[in-house]
C-alpha cells in the first residue's frame, strides 16, 4: 500500500504546531498502525530527520498508552480496539490518513502526537479507590457475596483503560464516561460503597477543575471507546451525584 | 447541596428538568390546540380557561417563561464552556461516524426554535396581553359580542402562508431538537438505565409525533378556511 500521510508536528508544548505531509510506500496490509508509523519514523531518522513523536507501550490494547486521532475519529475507523490494535487493512490503496493529537484543553500537547493526559491521574486521586487495611490481615475480597448482575457491570466499568478517547471524541472534551466508569466500579460493589459519596463529589469536583467540558449526551465516546464502556456509568455517576449530595 | 448547580452535573440536571417541564407543557399546548380540528367550542373553552384562570395567568405562565429563557441562557453558557475545554479544533473530524447530527447541534436547533417563540410572543402573547389587561376585556368574546375570539384568531392566523411556512419550519426544527433531547434529558436525571429499553421508541413517538401533529394543525386550518 502508498499512503500520503498528513501528521500533525509540534516541537513543544509552546510551539504553535503544523500539518506536515509525509509519502510512505510498501506499506504491509498486516502491520498494525503503530508499526506503520515505526517504518515512517526508520525513514525519517534515516534522513537525518526529527521522528514524530506518539505514545505507546505494550501494544496489546489493554494499557491506554496510545492515542492518536486517525481520519476524525479516536484510535482510526476501526470499533472496539486501540491505535495498536488498529491495522493498515482498514485502509486502502492510495488512501491520505490524518494523524493528530488528541484535543482538549485539558489535554495540552507536549510533542507531536503525545498529549499530557496526567488530568485523568488527578481525577482518579480524588476518590478512584478504596482505602483498604494492606498490613497483612485484608479480608479476601470474595468473602462478601456480590450480586452476579452488580459484579459484571463493576467489571465492565473497570475495563476503562483511561486513553481518553471519550474526550477526544466528545464535542465537549467531557470526560464524563471516564469518570462515569470509575465511579461505577467502586459503587456497584459493597467494597466500594462505604465512601461512594465523598468519592463520586471530589472526583467530579476535580473533573471540573481539570476543564473537561460538559457533556452532552451525544454518545459519541461510547462509540469510540476502545473497552465498550457504556453512557450507563455516566447516567449512574449522575445518580450517586445528585443521592451524595443530597446526603450532604 | 450548595455546590451542586455549579458543578457540571448539577448544570446538567438543571438543563434536563427545564426541558422535561417544557416538553410537559408542549404536550399540554397540543392538547388544546388539536381540539381546534376537532371541535372549535371546545377549543374555545379550553382557550378561555388558559387565558383567563389566574393560577394561568400568574403562577404557570411566569414559570414557563423562566423555564424557556433559564433553557436557553444555560444552554448558551454550558456551549461558551464546552467551547473553551477545546480550544484548538482538528483538521478532520468524523462527527458523523459516532453521533446524530441533531446531538451536535443543539444549540442551532434551539436557536431557530427560539426565534419561533420570539416571533409567537409578538404575534400572539403580547396582542392577548393588550386586549385582556391593557384593554380590559377579559370577556374573551369577539368585538361582535357573537361568541369567543380564540377559533377566529387562529383560524385567520393560519391564513397567511409565510406564517404557516415559518410555523412548519420552527416545528420541523423543533422535531430535530427533540430527537436527540428527549433521550438526552432522562440521560441527564440518571435514569437511563430505568428507560432505556423503551426510551429510543418514547423519544421518537414524541419528537415526531408532537411536532407532526402542530404542523398539521396549522395546515389543517390554512387550507379548510
Amino acid at each position: 500500500m502508498n499512503l500520503t500521510l498528513k501528521i500533525w508536528r509540534q516541537k513543544n508544548a509552546n510551539d504553535k504546531g503544523k500539518m506536515v505531509d509525509y509519502k510512505i510506500s510498501d506499506v504491509s496490509p498486516d502491520m498494525s498502525f503503530l508499526e506503520m508509523l515505526d517504518v515512517l519514523n526508520s525513514q525519517l531518522i534515516s534522513k537525518g530527520e526529527e521522528p514524530v513523536a506518539f505514545d505507546h507501550d505494550c501494544r496489546e490494547g489493554i494499557c491506554g498508552s496510545c492515542s492518536l486521532y486517525i481520519n476524525g475519529e479516536a484510535h482510526g475507523p476501526d470499533r472496539g480496539v486501540t491505535t495498536c490494535q488498529l491495522h493498515m487493512r482498514k485502509f486502502k490503496d492510495g488512501d491520505t490518513i490524518y494523524i493528530e493529537p488528541f484535543r482538549a484543553t485539558a489535554f495540552p500537547v507536549i510533542k507531536d502526537l503525545i498529549v499530557d493526559r496526567s488530568a485523568f491521574d488527578r481525577i482518579q486521586n480524588a476518590g478512584g479507590f478504596i482505602s483498604v487495611n494492606t498490613s497483612g490481615n485484608t479480608i479476601d475480597a470474595n468473602a462478601i457475596p456480590v450480586n452476579k448482575h452488580d459484579a459484571d457491570d463493576a467489571f465492565s466499568a473497570a475495563t476503562c483503560i483511561g486513553c481518553g478517547a471519550c474526550v477526544a471524541s466528545c464535542k465537549n472534551s467531557s470526560a464524563m464516561l471516564f469518570v462515569g466508569a470509575k465511579v461505577s466500579q467502586y459503587a456497584l460493589l459493597p467494597q466500594g460503597r462505604v465512601e461512594a459519596v465523598d468519592r463520586v463529589k471530589n472526583m467530579v469536583a476535580q473533573m471540573d477543575l481539570e476543564g473537561f467540558g460538559n457533556c452532552t449526551n451525544t454518545g459519541a465516546c461510547e462509540v469510540e471507546c476502545p473497552k465498550g464502556i457504556s453512557l450507563e456509568n455516566i447516567a449512574r455517576m449522575n445518580r450517586e451525584y445528585l443521592f451524595a449530595n443530597v446526603k450532604g | 447541596m450548595s455546590g451542586f448547580f455549579k458543578s457540571s452535573i448539577g448544570r446538567k440536571y438543571a438543563m434536563a428538568l427545564s426541558a422535561l417541564f417544557l416538553m410537559v407543557f408542549l404536550l399540554q399546548h397540543f392538547a388544546i390546540n388539536i381540539l381546534s380540528v376537532f371541535s372549535p367550542d371546545a377549543f374555545n373553552e379550553a382557550s378561555h380557561f388558559m387565558g383567563t384562570f389566574w393560577a394561568v395567568q400568574f403562577v404557570l405562565q411566569p414559570i414557563l417563561i423562566f423555564g424557556v429563557i433559564f433553557h436557553f441562557v444555560m444552554g448558551f453558557i454550558l456551549e461558551i464552556k464546552n467551547n473553551k475545554a477545546r480550544q484548538k479544533s482538528y483538521v478532520k473530524n468524523n462527527g458523523n461516524a459516532n453521533s446524530t447530527w441533531m446531538s451536535r447541534n443543539m444549540l442551532l436547533s434551539g436557536a431557530v426554535v427560539l426565534a419561533f417563540l420570539v416571533l409567537h410572543f409578538i404575534d400572539f402573547w403580547i396582542p392577548e396581553i393588550n386586549v385582556k389587561y391593557v384593554q380590559g376585556d377579559m370577556s374573551g368574546l369577539l368585538p361582535s359580542g357573537e361568541g369567543f375570539r380564540y377559533y377566529e384568531e387562529l383560524v385567520h392566523k393560519f391564513e397567511n402562508p409565510l406564517r404557516v411556512g415559518a410555523y412548519v419550519l420552527a416545528f420541523v426544527l423543533l422535531s430535530l431538537h427533540l430527537l436527540h433531547g428527549f433521550s438526552s434529558a432522562f440521560q441527564s436525571i440518571g435514569a437511563n438505565s430505568i428507560y432505556k429499553k423503551s426510551m429510543k421508541g418514547l423519544a421518537q413517538v414524541y419528537a415526531i409525533g408532537l411536532p407532526v401533529g402542530f404542523i398539521f394543525i396549522a395546515l389543517y386550518h390554512h387550507f379548510t378556511h
